[in-house]
């Protein structure tokens, strides 16, 4: 197989490094290709998903923009078009609101109204998450809103190595690609990343398929179903439970849109135990939606559900509250022990 | 311009016929060989006819809810258009999009039925053409119930910054649905939205089509030309009402008279005529309008429905998976966890 390497591969990246080496890969090998967002050309993108690209590719390609979504949003859509093959980065998601439009009833839609005559090639990068006490306007995931519209693919990557495979197949899609980062794994100095997300990367480019969930850990008697950050708190929280004697299967969903269903209809199939852990809104969110999906095609293979995810509240500030209404390592403990009674 | 002007004017008229033809005695939306809502541009003609008349197919054009006579300048395929107004299997969208998200990018033509929105779009296929080099240009339209929305303001911002080579053209017809112009802003000539950008702004101050003629030829000129962005307002009038069954009771009735008096295409004739061109030759343009228009509108009755298993197609171009369906394979020093 092309992409087959056959030395063990050792050198280890953070996310935002395995991120930009895709995108400056592809803008290397395709002059059509270019990135847009605030504070991406000097500063690198304020959570590194630009580090670096100004100084290769200048500022035609590397442009910086007005604090004007609707505008460069919007300014992707009609270039991807025109056939060429925007990245946009929203700098925050919680900003969507003031260029929602472009998004979903453009950039998403454009397609489909046209019967398929018209594509738009654009990766929408964004960064999410929560847990270094920004409050309700800087911190939300927001992955059930994209998830639910539909006409987006919708990426969530968890680890460095499947960041970059995800990137190059987002970049060369010529559908909308939602590409959702979380600011905690990226490894930037001034907000630490868990050891997890660091990982060895191929310096060569691959594709990694939307719609197909990796097993993070194998285990027999609990699937915890989860993604990004939120990987590695299972990840923890599964190597806890081992102690006592609880075995978990960690299937980390990798996108939303698609979703696949099998892995996570085996491996319930298997433990009969499920666990859905998810930091957006509890209600009408991703873990309703991969419980009633399981329940759909599975019902009887299920003997116990929990779902664990933020609280119906706007995210708030201080530390003890935040902390409250976040799922952590402990509450996926705890409902990994409800499980077993 | 007279040929498309003539078209359609034709083409909303017999729209109307059609879409009303089933929605009688009581007016019911749902009812009727055409779906949805219909907003017709019927009073509009001289703007679209006098901007594209200077586009190429490689210029891209993007239409409001209010597109017809727009698409029809443009050049988009007029049996095609018409089917996706009916509905049918073998419109421009495959039944998928309607009268207001017609899409053909063949001419490089799209409208959104959202106020406004089709102007960021516009100003990406500005950039698309600058990066690219090249000489196309966008020309995004609006109707001047648009030019307080953020969409039209930031993307004024973002072509003039990035000096794109971009028009935007205000349609303005004096009513937003049932709001006239005065109640919604303090500026009574849209165009001057464009000096809070360094940008120039003209206005045709009534709908004559050479006039429009001539400013679009110096705005897309500019364009062209590399020299920036452009706003043009036009005044145009409605004819009837904002959607077909709209009464107009907010309208009263002598500005209502006064748009039936205004007539664009009737002056163009006039200065045809002023410039010895024959009657024969402008009824001749005029009856092979109405002939096209008559071909398109049986041709697209004739089209069959979709299968309502389309429904579930072309939401992706690419399969769902992206670009590839297979795992890579590394052997990744501590396994890839």
């Amino acid at each position: 197989m092309a992409q087959t390497q056959e030395s063990v591969v050792e050198r280890e990246l953070t996310m935002s490094r395995a991120m930009v080496e895709a995108i400056a890969h592809e803008m290397r090998e395709d002059e059509e290709v270019f990135y847009m967002g605030e504070d991406v050309a000097d500063y690198g993108g304020i959570f590194d998903s630009t580090a670096g690209l100004r100084e290769e590719f200048g500022y035609d390609r590397i442009m910086d923009v007005p604090i004007s979504e609707t505008a460069y949003l919007g300014a992707a859509v009609g270039a991807a078009q025109a056939g060429m093959r925007p990245i946009a980065e929203l700098m925050f998601v919680d900003f969507f609101g003031v260029a929602m439009d472009q998004v979903y009833n453009q950039m998403a839609k454009n397609t489909y109204m046209s019967g398929g005559n018209v594509s738009v090639p654009m990766v929408l990068t964004t960064a999410v998450g929560g847990y270094y006490n920004d409050a309700a306007q800087h911190s939300q995931t927001l992955y059930g809103t994209f998830a639910h519209l539909p006409g987006m693919k919708v990426v969530v990557p968890s680890t460095a190595y499947d960041a970059k495979g995800l990137m190059h197949n987002a970049v060369r899609d010529d559908d909308p690609v939602v590409y959702m980062f979380h600011k905690r794994l990226m490894g930037i100095g001034w907000m630490p990343a868990p050891d997890g997300p660091k990982t060895p990367v191929p310096e060569t480019d691959y594709t990694i398929p939307f719609g197909s969930a990796d097993v993070k850990r194998e285990g027999a008697d609990v699937t915890i179903v989860t993604l990004g950050l939120h990987v590695h708190r299972a990840l923890e929280a599964a190597e806890s439970l081992a102690e006592d004697g609880v075995d978990c299967e960690v299937v980390d969903l990798r996108t939303l849109v698609p979703l696949d269903d099998e892995t996570i209809l085996e491996s319930v199939g298997k433990t009969g135990r499920l666990v859905v852990v998810d930091e957006d809104y509890r209600s009408f969110g991703v873990t309703g939606e991969i419980v009633a999906r399981v329940a759909e095609s599975s019902l009887a293979d299920l003997e116990a559900v929990e779902r664990v995810a933020a609280a119906d509240v706007p995210i708030p500030y201080a530390r003890p509250l935040e902390n409250e209404m976040l799922p952590s390592t402990d509450d996926i403990e705890a409902a990994v022990q409800d499980t077993q009674s | 311009m007279y040929a498309d002007m003539v078209t359609a004017r034709r083409y909303e008229e017999r729209l109307q016929e059609e879409y009303m033809a089933g929605k009688q005695p009581a007016f019911d939306i749902s009812a009727g060989p055409i779906p949805g809502e219909l907003h017709l541009a019927a009073g509009h003609e001289a703007s679209g006819a006098g901007v594209c008349r200077h586009l190429r197919d490689d210029d891209t054009v993007t239409a409001p809810h209010r597109p017809h006579h727009v698409a029809i300048a443009k050049g988009v395929d007029l049996k095609r258009m018409t089917a996706e107004i009916f509905g049918r299997e073998s419109g421009l969208g495959k039944g998928k999009g309607g009268h207001m998200h017609l899409f053909d990018p063949d001419v490089n033509f799209a409208c959104s039925g959202i106020i406004a929105q089709g102007c960021p779009p516009a100003a990406g296929a500005g950039l698309a053409a600058k990066k690219r080099n090249t000489d196309s240009v966008a020309v995004a339209f609006l109707g001047e119930g648009a030019i307080e929305q953020g969409g039209f303001l930031e993307s004024l911002n973002f072509a003039a910054v990035h000096e794109l080579p971009v028009v935007f053209v205000i349609e303005d017809n004096d009513w937003a649905i049932s709001m006239p112009k005065g109640r919604v802003t303090d500026v009574s000539n849209g165009a001057q939205r464009a000096d809070g950008f360094d940008m120039p702004g003209v206005r045709v101050d009534h709908d004559d089509a050479i006039d429009v003629y001539e400013a679009a030829e110096e705005a897309i000129g500019r364009a062209r030309d590399r020299n920036g962005p452009t706003l043009v307002e036009v005044q145009v009038h409605r004819r009837m009402g904002h959607f077909m069954g709209d009464a107009q009771g907010y309208r009263p009735e002598e500005d209502q008279e006064a748009a039936q008096a205004r007539d664009s295409i009737e002056r163009l004739a006039a200065d045809m005529r002023a410039a010895g061109v024959e009657d024969a030759t402008i009824e001749e343009l005029r009856d092979d309008a109405h002939e096209r228009v008559e071909e398109a509108i049986e041709w697209a009755k004739d089209q069959p429905e979709p299968d309502p298993a389309a429904a579930h197609e072309d939401v992706f171009v690419n399969p769902p998976s992206g670009v590839t369906d297979t795992e890579p394979e590394f052997e990744l020093a501590g396994g890839d966890d």
